[in-house]
């Protein structure tokens, strides 16, 4: 039979995981909106 | 039952059992990230092309909307189909039937993802790569998953357009068209579909049958599922060179796909006058089939499966080949 302590600790590392790889998905989101809006802004600016 | 524990409805290898928490790891699992290598790359080719001159950064955008769109549905599949993956020996493993992620999460995943890449898609490069990408993954998580999977043979042939359209998808992206070229694309990993899953299922078929999913050898039996897979390897070979004649491809590629061509043929001919997915001899007492074990009798099935790999990979690669400045110079010099 497994030690609860270490499910407690296994569940917690899963979880810490899981929260930093949202976080990352979060931050690659503003990081990939910022691109496309300055790429979008210079072809305007380009284009007037 | 401790906290880092969820409860696992009883299935077919796990009756009310314990489980640890899903890592993120298992959620990433959900996105089938070796089927988005082959959706990218066919993507990508599409977009190459296409031609145009779309911005880098855009590009790579398009591609990203793409490849998690495939992940969105492949997790939306995922959540559906936990039940008869718990049945099959090839995906008993998989996050949702092993119950370390539980399907509502994976359909809540899935539909994040397909909305993040069409809605990303449509406001950043253009709307009708957004709904074309919209209809693959509707396409693919309703028509196919719900609807055709379970329901009959001609599963795979009807649900293979989902798998099929990512180039036409990236060729929109890139050029805001879907011309007949992008389509010829289409038809070739349409035709490419049925012999390479037919293939495959000649010598898992015992897995299917035991989940209750349709695939043409259980239903049809595996000599009328060797005729067919015959068949559409000849229509695949004639719509693999199409694209030497429409002016996508080049010299290269009519010599390469002529080639590569012969060979599917060759194999499926092959195929077609073995005994593969037949019944076999029972092993020596005491050993165990593995999952991928293939009898001697079923080695031209797998052979096809492999080589119908390789097939679609150097089409497609002699297509952005042949897009090389340098090669172009070659080819025009000779």
């Amino acid at each position: 039979m497994s030690n609860p302590n270490d499910e407690d600790a296994k569940a917690a590392r899963a979880r810490s995981g899981r929260n930093i790889l949202l976080a990352l998905s979060l931050l690659a989101f503003v990081v990939i909106v910022f691109v496309i809006t300055v790429v979008k802004i210079s072809g305007n600016v380009v284009t007037h | 039952m401790s906290p880092g524990q969820v409860f696992v409805p009883a299935t077919a290898n796990s009756v009310g059992a314990t489980v640890e928490a899903a890592r993120w790891q298992d959620y990433l699992s959900l996105l089938k990230p070796r089927v988005m290598s082959l959706v990218i790359f066919t993507a990508f080719t599409g977009m190459v092309c296409a031609g145009g001159n779309m911005h880098p950064l855009l590009a790579a955008v398009a591609i990203l909307c793409i490849a998690v769109g495939a992940g969105g549905s492949a997790a939306l599949n995922m959540a559906y189909d936990g039940d008869i993956d718990a049945l099959m020996r090839r995906t008993r493993r998989r996050a949702v039937p092993s119950g370390r992620v539980q399907p509502a999460d994976a359909l809540a995943l899935g539909v994040a993802l397909s909305l993040f890449s069409v809605g990303i898609m449509g406001l950043a490069i253009n709307v009708l790569a957004a709904g074309l990408l919209a209809f693959t993954i509707l396409f693919y998580a309703v028509v196919y998953t719900l609807w055709l999977k379970r329901r009959t043979p001609q599963n795979i042939v009807i649900g293979g357009l989902a798998g099929a359209l990512p180039p036409v998808v990236g060729w929109a992206a890139a050029s805001g068209h879907a011309p007949l070229n992008a389509w010829l694309l289409v038809a070739i990993i349409f035709m490419w579909t049925p012999p390479h899953f037919w293939a495959l299922s000649l010598y898992t078929k015992g897995d299917y049958a035991e989940a209750g999913v349709p695939m043409m050898p259980v239903v049809k039996g595996v000599a009328s599922t060797r005729r067919q897979i015959l068949a559409y390897s000849l229509l695949l070979a004639v719509v693999g060179v199409a694209p030497a004649f429409t002016g996508l491809g080049g010299p290269i590629y009519l010599a390469v796909s002529s080639l590569f061509g012969l060979g599917f043929a060759a194999l499926a001919v092959r195929l077609c006058f073995s005994r593969a997915g037949e019944p076999a001899p029972p092993l020596p007492a005491g050993r165990k089939e593995g999952l991928y074990d293939v009898r001697l009798a079923a080695r031209p099935a797998r052979d096809l499966f492999a080589f119908s790999l390789l097939y679609l990979f150097v089409l497609f690669a002699t297509l952005l080949v042949e897009r090389i400045p340098i090669v172009q110079g070659l080819v025009a010099r000779a």
